[in-house]
């Protein structure tokens, strides 16, 4: 990437599990400024682990951070809490939504301002503004998020940690579960917030089709490691993108016998 | 078998557990005595005492709402605190001083119990958690009657013991004043709960403690602050039974006498372990007045296990328990 200085950037991290398994093998990525990124990858890859190891939620799971560097805005944050990242404006949103299913949409919002110390008003404005973003959200303000459906979970989700004002939201696949139509619309407003707000968005997606239409760049992970990463236009054109995540290929369609052996002809990792 | 099959059974054994009491009662006339004011004055004189096993049942239902634990302690916590205050008493001669410092004591509990039993436990099966609160049981009452004595302390904090009469029916004034004491702590803790930014935070964790996480609440905090809280109702249980039997090591049981309770009303709901405390004080009360003659007398032990074992049949979540949601 050419900007000056990216807002995150991740430098040859290695996360290794309980002390033994090695999950994330060396990756490094950055995200600028006002920029959505994708990271792609297939189930295992270490998506997750990488938005958890920026977001240090790894550690209550036992996982560790043993090698490299994680900067934001060029400060090393290896290894600080989860509240302190928070307050420094990183902050993520859990897959699988992850609401507070007893507490209403609005306490909901409210506990995602915890770490807030700027008073009641400022929240409060917030809080409309976050209705405005998700108009939905308002009507339901009143109900438990434990009752309220899966897209509305998200965007409570995804409301919540706008709650803290973050500059940087960690988005652990956002699609999950949810119907293609919902998938788009929440998309939609992750742009709007990115073009409107300012705020950076860092996403772990399977959905890779939606993933490229919105993110500027993309990072592809297999086995803990990336290997390719561009523009999302670049990817999206990219011939081994298309065959393995987009489910398209140049040459119609294909059985998967003749998938099978391709992937095992050309492998992108040695 | 099916939900349905063990419901029909269930209802069928309470079924049967109910004629057969009545038959017993019918069967033996002029065994039991009644009358209505003696009745209130069982009732009442159950309710009151019933407040009592709240207060205990109160401090587990903050740790559980606050971070899924079941605390076996609870009762060595209550034992604790009172022991401290009376031994603190002595040595200072103040009553505020010492509660106070006892107040100071609970705090400096809760602390090392977070930062050294929750906080390597973190993440862990909640059935670790219960086995690690059971080893603080012995922990604490052991280390409570190492430093404090282990003799059987009166405690005398001035709250009047007197019984009077009102229409004929006698209570005691301190039964009134624990009365008074828990409608007060439950408001108090409805307020903090529902209203604060704290209290919200904490139902936050209790609800997913890793969201929560995710959202900057630091779960640290939050465990020192409810260890706190709880340490602090068992402080005032402590008091209110120490002043009524004297604080000794029986104290440390009653937390058995509040499971019943919370299976009553509910692990989850503070409203819930008041309800609860009353429906026992009060049904274990009357069980032995009026049912006891037929057993035999002292059916007061066991009835409030026999009245939760019926919950778990029909209601297992309690009177008050959260829904577990399920959506579908």
């Amino acid at each position: 990437m050419t900007q000056a200085a990216p807002l995150l950037s991740i430098q040859n991290i290695e996360v290794i599990y309980d002390h033994v398994i090695l999950v994330l093998k060396g990756v490094s990525l950055d995200v600028p400024a006002g920029g959505i990124v994708a990271i792609l990858g297939a189930n295992g890859a270490g998506k997750s682990t990488t938005l958890k190891s920026i977001s240090n939620l790894l550690q209550s799971e036992r996982g560790d951070v043993t090698k490299g560097d994680i900067r934001f805005r060029g400060e090393r944050i290896n290894g600080l809490s989860p509240s302190e990242l928070v307050v420094k404006g990183v902050i993520q949103v859990m897959e699988g939504r992850h609401c507070f299913p007893h507490l209403t949409v609005e306490e909901n919002l409210l506990a995602g301002a915890y770490t807030r110390t700027d008073g009641a008003a400022a929240i409060a404005t917030d809080i409309e503004l976050v209705y405005r973003y998700f108009p939905r959200l308002k009507e339901r303000r009143e109900s438990l998020t434990g009752y309220i459906s899966g897209g509305e979970q998200q965007m409570c989700a995804i409301g919540r940690a706008l709650m803290a004002r973050p500059k940087l939201i960690l988005l652990d696949e956002p699609s999950m579960g949810l119907a293609p139509q919902l998938v788009e619309e929440i998309f939609e407003i992750v742009k709007r917030l990115n073009r409107e707000e300012g705020v950076s968005f860092l996403l772990a997606e399977q959905n890779t089709t939606m993933a490229l239409k919105y993110a500027t760049y993309g990072y592809i992970l297999e086995n803990g490691r990336v290997v390719m990463d561009g523009d999302a236009a670049t990817l999206r054109e990219n011939e081994d993108v298309k065959e393995f995540y987009l489910g398209l290929s140049a040459g119609g369609r294909k059985s998967y016998r003749d998938t099978k052996h391709y992937r095992r002809r050309k492998r992108w990792l040695a | 078998m099916s939900q349905a099959a063990w419901r029909n059974i269930s209802i069928g054994v309470s079924g049967f557990i109910v004629l057969g009491l009545g038959a017993l009662v019918i069967a033996n006339p002029g065994k039991i005595f009644f009358s209505w004011t003696f009745f209130f004055e069982v009732l009442i004189g159950g309710l009151l005492a019933g407040t009592l096993y709240s207060l205990v049942a109160l401090g587990f239902v903050l740790i559980f709402k606050a971070s899924g634990v079941f605390n076996f302690a609870q009762g060595a916590m209550t034992l604790f605190a009172a022991l401290s205050l009376v031994r603190l008493i002595e040595i200072t001669n103040s009553i505020l001083l010492s509660m106070a410092l006892t107040v100071v004591i609970m705090m400096a509990l809760a602390y090392v119990i977070e930062r050294l039993v929750l906080r390597p436990l973190v993440n862990q099966d909640v059935i670790i958690m219960f086995m690690a609160t059971i080893g603080m049981t012995f922990l604490i009452d052991g280390f409570g009657q190492l430093v404090w004595g282990s003799d059987v302390y009166p405690l005398n904090l001035g709250i009047p013991q007197d019984p009077f009469e009102v229409q004929g029916v006698l209570l005691n004034q301190f039964d009134l004043v624990a009365g008074a004491v828990a409608a007060l702590l439950v408001a108090v803790l409805a307020v903090f709960f529902q209203k604060t930014r704290i209290g919200r935070a904490l139902r936050a964790v209790a609800d997913d403690n890793q969201a929560a996480l995710s959202v900057g609440i630091p779960l640290r905090h939050i465990w020192f602050i409810v260890w706190t809280v709880s340490g602090l109702v068992a402080l005032v249980a402590g008091i209110m039974w120490g002043t009524k039997s004297g604080v000794q090591f029986s104290l440390a049981l009653i937390a058995l006498k509040a499971l019943p309770v919370l299976i009553l009303g509910g692990l989850t709901s503070i409203p819930g372990a008041i309800i609860g405390g009353l429906i026992v004080g009060a049904g274990e009360k009357l069980a032995e007045v009026f049912i006891g003659p037929l057993f035999g007398g002292a059916i007061e032990n066991w009835f409030a296990y026999v009245l939760a074992l019926l919950f778990l049949l029909f209601r297992p979540q309690g009177l008050f328990g959260e829904k577990i949601i399920e959506r579908v």
